[in-house]
């Protein structure tokens, strides 16, 4: 009972900061500093380790793709395979999980040391929204570059699947197969797809990450417990939301 | 002698306002089953400089938090000028500061950016006059030099001074301060008491000093208040603490060392006869 009693309680105040901050998004255009400096710090950061990411898991998916296909002689459709797993599914939730190793326990970091350091309490008596300054432009910058992330993610992913496709001696086919292949089989919808799943993801990890630091009480190991908890909560939602936005978008 | 005067001087632009004073009345506050503060009521008078001190974990930065409105009481009224602290409509009303024990100092901002986030944020003039205001704030303050240092490569007076010049730039009617003289030599700290007292004679801010410095409370204070295991025991001018006989006060004002009879052997004879 204590537990669900949390469990409501967190998805409360999460409601209520999110009703809160966009309340304030009027203010964006005042705040494109901290704006920009989110999209960079959310999408120009993270870009190198969601393409290192997106190219393995493409090569990962041709290799195992290949490997099944080489029995019924199936693998001139190695390509729909990758370019339909990298769209629809692998690139949103991987970049997803990659956001929230890397951005959201950063945020969580952050804002729990802001609030363990009394910055927060700082901002309340300064009449200053903590909602406006601290989580409108993160939640802005996400938006804008969780779909920047998710293009470059499935353009790596295809390209890492070409390259197992054309140069792995028991797939053996030409670049020219497989991206005939993709071409016919993912349609720009499955991409569009992909990227309102990111939208989702990136949002709520975004979200969930900025309520966690800004609730956390105590000192340095709380901020420790708060990243954990922050990381932890946003990985169960992904996967959760995951089949949900699934179920909906289909 | 509480203060006649009603009225803050802008250090800024010399413009007069009402001062603000502050109501405290039957003030208790929970956490989970520790009972920090019973029932305490006082009255702060606008323009008056009132000092809180008491033992460690007696309830002050509680108390001070609550005024500040960053806490919310579980019984009791807490009022700055008639409103509620903690609603947004009495902080856009009243401009109320604090200045934290640890500075609180924004640590990703210089310290000129510190200072000047209350106004950016509320849009009170263009960045030539938020410079100007900065600046002078630094000024008073002493601490212009590290206008573009970060907080974390100041000495501990230094945030200190300059946690009370971002105060100053809000402009304040209510300035709030927890331990303003904590972790400081005596000389920084005579420091600090005489900038508490030069904003209160210069610019007449009503101002809430929680503190362990005696130095402080008996030179500067109107009126001190001495809160003990979260209950206010006295309430009076310096003059009247002084002269008094309660031996709660005299113990706390005037502490002795006393190396044959040390206080924490008879804390433990009486936790033995106790048990």
């Amino acid at each position: 009972m204590k537990q669900l009693n949390a469990i409501l309680e967190g998805v409360g105040s999460v409601v209520q900061l999110m009703v809160r901050a966009l309340s304030y998004a009027g203010t964006l255009p005042r705040q494109s500093a901290r704006f920009i400096e989110q999209c960079y710090m959310i999408g120009y950061t993270t870009l190198p380790i969601v393409a290192i990411l997106s190219f393995f898991i493409g090569t990962v998916l041709a290799l195992e793709a290949g490997y099944a296909m080489e029995g019924f002689g199936g693998k001139e459709y190695i390509g729909s395979l990758v370019g339909l797993s990298m769209a629809r599914e692998l690139g949103p939730m991987m970049t997803a999980v990659l956001l929230a190793g890397r951005v959201g326990s950063a945020i969580t970091a952050e804002l729990a040391s802001m609030k363990v350091y009394q910055e927060v309490d700082a901002l309340t008596t300064m009449n200053i929204p903590v909602a406006k300054i601290l989580v409108l432009p993160r939640l802005a910058a996400v938006i804008v570059m969780m779909p920047v992330l998710i293009i470059i993610a499935n353009i790596v992913g295809w390209f890492g699947g070409s390259v197992v496709a054309r140069y792995v001696s028991y797939v053996g086919i030409s670049p020219e197969t497989y991206f005939a292949a993709l071409r016919h089989f993912t349609k720009f919808k499955d991409v569009v797809n992909g990227m309102e799943k990111a939208e989702v993801f990136g949002f709520v990890v975004v979200l969930v990450c900025c309520d966690i630091g800004l609730n956390t009480r105590g000192g340095p190991r709380e901020i420790g417990a708060a990243v954990t908890r922050g990381v932890v909560v946003s990985l169960i939602l992904i996967l959760v939301l995951d089949y949900f936005v699934t179920k909906v978008l289909q | 002698m509480i203060p006649s005067c009603s009225k803050t001087r802008n250090p800024f632009t010399g413009e007069e306002a009402n001062a603000v004073g502050v109501k405290v009345e039957g003030l208790s506050k929970k956490y989970d089953n520790a009972t920090v503060l019973k029932n305490v009521s006082f009255e702060v008078q606008p323009g008056e400089i009132f000092v809180i001190m008491g033992p460690s974990g007696s309830g002050k930065s509680v108390l001070l938090r609550q005024i500040a409105g960053l806490d919310s009481p579980t019984s009791g009224t807490v009022t700055v000028d008639g409103g509620d602290p903690s609603l947004e409509a009495t902080r856009e009303r009243v401009r109320l500061a604090l200045v934290f024990q640890a500075g609180a100092l924004f640590n990703s901002l210089s310290v000129y950016d510190n200072l000047a986030l209350y106004p950016r944020e509320h849009r009170s003039g263009d960045e030539n006059a938020i410079k100007t205001k900065v600046m002078h704030a630094l000024k008073i303050l002493s601490v212009e030099d590290a206008a573009n240092k970060f907080p974390s490569e100041l000495s501990g007076g230094m945030k200190k001074r300059v946690s009370i010049a971002r105060a100053l730039v809000m402009e304040p009617q209510l300035l709030l301060y927890d331990e303003p003289t904590s972790e400081l030599d005596p000389v920084m700290s005579a420091t600090i008491s005489e900038i508490i007292a030069t904003l209160k004679q210069e610019y007449s801010v009503t101002s809430v000093v929680v503190t362990h410095d005696r130095a402080l409370a008996l030179t500067i204070s109107n009126r001190v208040g001495i809160l003990m295991a979260g209950k206010l025991v006295t309430l009076g001018t310096p003059d009247d603490l002084n002269k008094s006989k309660d031996p709660r006060i005299v113990d706390f004002l005037n502490p002795k060392i006393d190396i044959e009879h040390p206080r924490f052997k008879k804390l433990e004879t009486h936790d033995k006869e106790t048990q």
